[in-house]
């Protein structure tokens, strides 16, 4: 199979899911193709955590429930593709994040289902979202880092 | 003290500390005598000013006034209202603020002679536009044919890769600033990253075909620059020095000061040295844990953790992202190094609640403003007000990366 036809074999398999949070686990895979990340699957007691390592040294963790739902997404290095990780709830954080009185770094969300936290400074962000509605019970969002 | 009123006080200062004239309040180019600094001492002190900003409605933001002139040339233009930022690098000046100078700024271009844009990553927002050289004078200081950026959408549409990091503030609404400053202890806003094609480029700079961006390397020096770490002299950092402030006011000035132990204004004396890491950051112990932390002008608030580890309340509407407890809140936090020699300071500071604070419609600056971060320290402009803050420049302008205070 040539190289072309084989990349396309490849998008159209994950084109259908192109949002991340509170998509199911197949997102991950998109975000991956997306990201062009390395991932590694560490397996926690109440959920699985999808880390991704960019080429750039970013790190990007997304949070797997038992029912395989993104519940969280957490990032760190450079400024992340929001859009591809917020999915549905990009939205929400352009709003909060075009807001006049907090100025300079990072956002904060915590209104509806979505939380969203993001700091750091140029060359370095940290930031994690998670929906309080998917959050498996018994998990504390201070794990989420 | 209105907005006005400040501008004519930055203005005095800066007639009465410069030789070269300038047309202050004015809003087109002007010609200066261009003459370049000295190397007689002194000339090194720039006025700096905590107040509402150039669109009136700002919270603690620090801002100056820069020069901006076509390279080698007497036209100029002086542009106020630009905020003073420790945890960004290089200038970017809205060109609503440059007005026709714009026009006489010479384009950085790539190898096949399209146009350099650059979207300039800020952790929640992007500034998007060219890249373009200009002369940059401050104090008595100044530096050539420094690659900027111009914020401008006319060049190219903003890229979607770049509209899915945050909002572009690209005018004076939504930035609340004509133009940034960045004097962060790197010299190029990127850094290596940035000059290497491929995946570990993290997309700083686009060259445009037409209405076509695409990702292109640019070599570090060609990034847009730390202008401060490109003056003749005076050039390896720079100390902020700003007053105590002991609540909520309508201005405070203070002095940005070029160099480092170059002049007798600028020594770091028993200025304790933090190195940071890796990533920039210096390491901050609270309550027996360890975050990363910075030194940021360019923030507004004390930005720490968050309410499970802090105890403080967010704020309902309208100061939503701050914290609002219901009376005023003491802590302690020591800084240390990220890196090299075990410096350890302890600082003490003081949140009070958002939304009483707004309430005080006169008062632009508040010096126990706080609000929610993830896991990280970030000292705003609060921490600066009763210290010297030094910031050494990297290698090779200075011996940085470090802060110092």
């Amino acid at each position: 199979m040539p190289p072309y036809t084989s990349l396309a074999f490849v998008l159209l398999l994950v084109s259908p899911a192109l949002a991340s949070l509170g998509d199911d686990a197949s997102s991950v895979q998109a975000d991956q193709v997306h990201l062009k990340a390395s991932t590694r699957v560490l397996a926690r007691q109440l959920y699985s955590v999808h880390e991704m390592q960019t080429q750039s040294g970013s790190t990007i963790r997304q949070y797997v429930s038992p029912a395989g739902t993104v519940f969280a997404v957490t990032w760190q290095g450079d400024a992340p593709d929001l859009r591809q990780l917020l999915g549905s709830h990009f939205d929400e954080y352009m709003t909060a994040a075009s807001q006049a009185v907090r100025r300079g770094r990072g956002a904060h969300i915590e209104t509806g289902d979505l939380v969203f936290d993001s700091g750091g400074h140029m060359r370095y962000v940290v930031g994690r979202a998670f929906l309080r509605s998917k959050l498996p019970s018994g998990v504390s969002s201070d794990e989420l880092r | 003290m209105n907005s006005a009123s400040t501008r004519a006080q930055l203005c005095a200062f800066v007639v009465a500390a410069v030789a070269f004239s300038t047309a202050c309040g004015g809003g087109g180019s002007r010609s200066s005598s261009g003459s370049s600094p000295g190397s007689s001492s002194g000339g090194n002190t720039q006025a700096i000013v905590a107040n509402a900003g150039p669109d009136n409605n700002y919270a603690n933001g620090l801002f100056t006034t820069v020069t901006v002139c076509a390279p080698g040339t007497s036209s100029c233009q002086s542009i106020n209202g630009v905020l003073v930022d420790t945890e960004s690098f290089g200038l970017r000046v809205l060109s609503s603020a440059l007005g026709t100078l714009n026009n006489s700024l010479p384009q950085q271009n790539d190898a096949s002679g399209n146009p350099n844009v650059e979207c300039a990553q800020f952790v929640d927002s992007v500034l998007w536009g060219p890249v373009k050289n200009a002369d940059i004078m401050m104090a008595g200081e100044k530096a050539s044919s420094v690659p900027i950026q111009v914020v401008d959408s006319s060049v190219a549409a903003i890229p979607a890769a770049c509209k899915s990091i945050g909002p572009a503030e690209q005018d004076l609404k939504s930035l609340g600033a004509n133009g940034i400053l960045g004097i962060g202890f790197f010299i190029s806003d990127c850094g290596g990253a940035c000059a290497t094609a491929g995946a570990q480029n993290p997309g700083f700079y686009y060259a445009c075909s037409g209405s076509s961006c695409s990702v292109v390397a640019v070599s570090t020096t060609q990034q847009v620059q730390n202008p401060v770490a490109l003056f003749s002299r005076d050039n390896n950092g720079v100390v902020v020095q700003l007053p105590s402030v002991g609540g909520s006011v309508p201005s405070v000035s203070g002095s940005l000061i070029f160099g480092i132990g170059t002049q007798s204004n600028n020594a770091l004396g028993s200025a304790q040295i933090f190195r940071p890491d890796n990533n920039g950051n210096l390491k901050t112990l609270f309550n027996g844990a360890t975050y990363e932390g910075f030194l940021d002008s360019g923030s507004n608030a004390y930005f720490f953790l968050n309410t499970s580890a802090t105890g403080l309340s967010g704020c309902a509407s309208p100061a939503e992202g701050f914290y609002c407890p219901a009376s005023p809140m003491g802590f302690t936090a020591t800084n240390s190094a990220g890196s090299g020699l075990a410096a350890t300071n302890t600082v003490h500071f003081t949140i009070d609640n958002a939304n009483q604070l707004f309430s005080n419609t006169t008062a632009f600056v508040f010096p126990t403003l706080g609000g929610p971060n993830p896991g990280l320290f970030d000292w705003g402009l609060p921490f600066f007000f009763g210290r010297n803050v030094f910031v050494a420049f990297e290698s090779p302008a200075g011996s940085g990366p470090y802060w110092a205070y």
